[in-house]
C-alpha cells in the first residue's frame, strides 16, 4: 500500500470579485510516495504545492480527481491519528505557551495527562526549545513558530508527515536540526513529504522528488535518475594556470570554457568526453595549482525557468 | 464528546486570557456606584430601579459577549490560520464547531453566574440600609428569588446569539456577521408586531409574508420578563420551561445549518 497516492487532482479556485473566474491552481496531479520515502515536493512559489498539501490534510475539497492516504480518502478521522501536518508559515493561538499549545493537541489524541506531558517535555527537547515553552506564542520568533509547528507536527509519532516549507524561516543551524529529523524520522520508518522551493534542501533529504510548475507535474523520479539533473560537466578552478598551458588545453579540446579570475586564476569548464581527473593532471605538469572541481547540473531554478518558458502561462480556463 | 469538551475548554481559557472577564469588574463598579447614588437620591423608595438596571446589565454584558466572541470564534482561527493544524488531528469538523460553541456557552455561564451573584449581594446589602416600613413598600422583597427566572431566560436567549453568531461567521466577515446578529436581535425583539400585521396592512400577500417571517425570525420579545419579575408579576416555571425549549430548538437547527456550511468550506 502507498503512503500517499493521487488520481488526477486538480483544484480550481474562484478569483476575481465582480465576474468570478476559475483559476487552475492544481491541474490532474497523479502521484504515488511509497512507504518510508522521504519525497521532496519541489516548485517555484506559487507552483501549487501547498494547494495539494490542502488538499491531502482535506482542508479544501478537491475540483475533480481523488486522494488517499494510507490506503483511505483524505479526511478519514482514523487516518488522521497516524499523519501529521505543518501548515506553511504556521501560525497557533498566541494566547497559549508552546507547552499547553501541545498538550491540547496531544489531548485531541487521546492521550492521557503523564503520556501527555511525557510527549510534550521530550519533543521540545527535540526541536530545541527550552525554557520559552512557558512563554505563550505571541512572544515567539517565526524560527520559533516553525519549531513549534514541527513538533505539533509529529506528536502522535506519525507514519506520514507532511511538511510544507519547513525549512523557511530557520537559520543554517535551525534547517540542519530539521534535516536530521527528517532524517530520524525516516529511520524510524515513517514516510516524510516535503515541500520546498529549494534544491538543496530535496538533495540532503530524499530519496524521490516530485517537481511542479504552473500546477503541474513536470517531473519525478528519484533525483539521481532525472535526467535534467545528470553532470553535464564539471568547474575547475586553478592558480598559476599560464596563458600556454591554456592554450594547451583548449587546442586538445579540453575547456568548453575560461573564465579569467584575476592573475592567473581561472574559472574553467570542463567537457564530460575526458575525464577531470586526466584534465587535472596535464594541468598540473604544467605547473597548475587546482583550488576546487566541482560537478556542473542544472539546477532547480534552470530546469523551473525551461518549464515555465515551455508551460502556458495561462492559468484561468478561458471563457467558463 | 471528549474532543468537544477540550475543544470548549481552550476556548473558555481563551477568553479568560483576553480579560474577557474583565467586563464583571466593570459591571460590579458600575452597579455598585448607581445603587449607592440611586439609594442615597431617592431614599429607598424604589429598589425597583436597581433590579431594573441590572437585570438590564446582565443581559447588555452577557449580549457584548455573545455577538463578540461568538463572531470571532470561528473566524479568527480561519483568519488566523490556526485551523490549519488544529483540523489535521483526529477531529471532526462537527466536533470543533460544537467545541466552539459550548466554549463560548461555558464562558456566558460563568460570566452570567457571577454578575449574578454581585447583582444579588448589592441587593442584600440594600435591604440593611433601610427600615422596615420603607421594605414593606417594595412589590417584592430586594433578594426575591423569583428573579432568577428572568436571569435563566436571559441566559438562554444568549445562547441563542450566540448560535446566530456563530452561524453568520461560518460563512461571512467578521463586520456583516455583527451587523446580520445585532439586527436579527433587534427585529427579534420585535417580531410580535409582525404577527398581527394584517391589522395594519391591507395587503394580503404582506400579511402572510410577515407571518411567516414571524414564525422564522428568533422571537427574542418572548426571553425578556425582567419588567414582570421586577413587579413580582408572576410568571409560570411553565412559561420558563416552554421558552427555554423553544430556545434550544432554534439553537440546535442554527447549530445544524452552522455544521452543514461548516463542514463543505474550504480554508484558504
Ligand atoms: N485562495 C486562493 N484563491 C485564489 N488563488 C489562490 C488561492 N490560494 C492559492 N491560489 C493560487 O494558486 C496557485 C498555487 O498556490 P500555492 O499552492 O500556494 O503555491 P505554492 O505553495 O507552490 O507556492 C498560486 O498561483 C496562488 O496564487
Ligand atoms: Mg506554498
Amino acid at each position: 500500500m502507498d503512503a500517499i497516492r493521487t488520481e488526477a487532482l486538480t483544484k480550481h479556485y474562484r478569483v476575481g470579485f465582480w465576474r468570478p473566474r476559475p483559476y487552475v491552481a492544481l491541474d490532474a496531479l497523479t502521484l504515488r510516495v511509497g512507504r518510508g520515502d522521504v519525497f521532496g515536493f519541489l516548485g517555484p512559489n506559487g507552483a501549487g504545492k501547498t494547494t495539494t498539501l490542502k488538499l491531502l490534510l482535506q482542508l479544501i475539497y478537491p475540483t475533480s480527481g481523488r486522494a488517499d492516504v494510507l490506503g483511505r480518502p483524505v479526511g478519514d478521522v482514523d487516518v488522521r491519528r497516524r499523519i501529521g501536518y505543518l501548515p506553511e508559515n504556521p501560525c497557533f493561538y498566541d494566547y497559549l505557551t508552546a507547552e499547553e499549545l501541545l498538550e491540547y493537541f496531544a489531548s485531541l489524541f487521546g492521550y492521557g495527562p503523564a503520556e501527555r506531558r511525557r510527549r510534550v517535555a521530550a519533543l521540545l527537547d527535540e526541536v530545541g526549545i527550552g525554557a520559552e515553552r512557558r512563554l505563550q506564542l505571541r512572544k515567539f520568533s517565526k524560527g520559533m513558530l516553525q519549531r513549534v509547528g514541527i513538533a505539533q507536527a509529529v506528536i502522535n509519532d506519525p507514519e506520514v508527515v507532511f511538511f510544507d516549507e519547513p525549512m523557511s524561516g530557520l537559520d543554517p543551524l535551525g534547517r540542519r536540526e530539521i534535516r536530521e529529523l527528517v532524517l530520524r524520522m525516516r529511520d524510524r520508518g515513517a514516510t516524510v513529504f516535503f515541500s520546498s522551493h529549494v534544491l538543496s534542501d530535496a538533495e540532503a533529504l530524499c530519496s524521490r522528488v516530485a517537481i511542479l510548475a504552473h500546477g503541474r507535474l513536470v517531473g519525478s523520479g528519484a533525483l539521481s535518475d532525472m535526467a535534467a539533473f545528470q553532470v553535464r560537466g564539471w568547474e575547475l578552478v586553478v592558480n598559476n594556470l599560464t596563458p600556454a598551458a591554456l592554450e594547451h588545453a583548449r587546442s586538445l579540446g579540453r575547456i568548453a570554457r575560461a573564465d579569467a579570475l584575476g592573475g592567473s586564476r581561472y574559472a574553467l569548464e570542463l567537457p564530460l568526453s575526458t575525464p577531470p581527473e586526466r584534465i587535472l593532471a596535464d594541468l598540473a605538469a604544467h605547473g597548475a595549482q587546482p583550488v576546487s572541481l566541482n560537478p556542473l547540473r542544472e539546477t532547480l531554478e534552470d530546469f523551473y525557468l525551461r518549464h515555465i518558458a515551455a508551460a502556458p502561462t495561462d492559468r484561468g480556463l478561458g471563457a467558463a | 464528546m471528549r474532543i468537544i469538551g477540550h475543544v470548549a475548554l481552550n476556548v473558555f481559557k481563551e477568553s479568560v486570557r483576553d480579560k474577557v472577564l474583565y467586563n464583571l469588574v466593570v459591571f460590579a463598579v458600575l452597579l455598585i456606584a448607581v445603587s449607592y447614588l440611586l439609594g442615597q437620591l431617592t431614599a429607598g423608595q424604589d429598589v425597583k430601579i436597581i433590579k431594573d438596571l441590572g437585570l438590564a446589565a446582565i443581559a447588555t454584558f452577557g449580549l457584548l459577549i455573545a455577538v463578540f466572541i461568538g463572531i470571532g470564534l470561528v473566524w479568527k482561527e480561519v483568519e488566523r490560520r490556526s485551523i490549519y493544524s488544529l483540523l489535521s488531528k483526529p477531529i471532526r469538523r462537527h466536533e470543533f464547531v460544537l467545541g466552539k460553541y459550548a466554549g463560548l456557552g461555558l464562558t456566558l455561564l460563568v460570566n452570567v453566574a457571577i454578575m449574578t451573584v454581585a447583582f444579588y449581594a448589592v441587593l442584600a446589602y440594600m435591604n440593611t440600609q433601610f427600615p422596615e416600613n420603607v421594605r414593606a413598600a417594595w412589590p417584592a422583597p430586594a433578594t426575591d428569588p423569583g428573579m432568577l427566572r428572568a436571569v435563566a431566560l436571559v441566559f438562554v436567549e444568549l445562547l441563542l446569539v450566540t448560535a446566530i453568531a456563530l452561524f453568520f461567521s461560518t460563512f461571512s466577515g467578521p463586520f456583516l456577521a455583527a451587523a446580520l446578529t445585532f439586527g436579527l436581535w433587534i427585529i427579534g425583539h420585535f417580531n410580535a408586531d409582525l404577527r398581527n400585521f394584517e391589522a395594519v396592512v391591507d395587503s394580503r400577500a404582506a400579511a402572510y409574508a410577515a407571518r411567516a417571517l414571524y414564525y422564522v425570525l428568533p422571537n427574542f420579545a418572548a426571553f425578556d420578563v425582567k419588567t414582570q419579575v421586577v413587579y413580582a408579576l408572576p410568571v409560570p416555571a411553565s412559561y420558563v420551561a416552554m421558552t427555554a425549549l423553544y430556545g434550544v430548538v432554534y439553537i440546535a437547527m442554527l447549530l445544524t445549518g452552522s455544521v452543514m456550511i461548516f463542514a463543505r468550506r474550504d480554508f484558504k
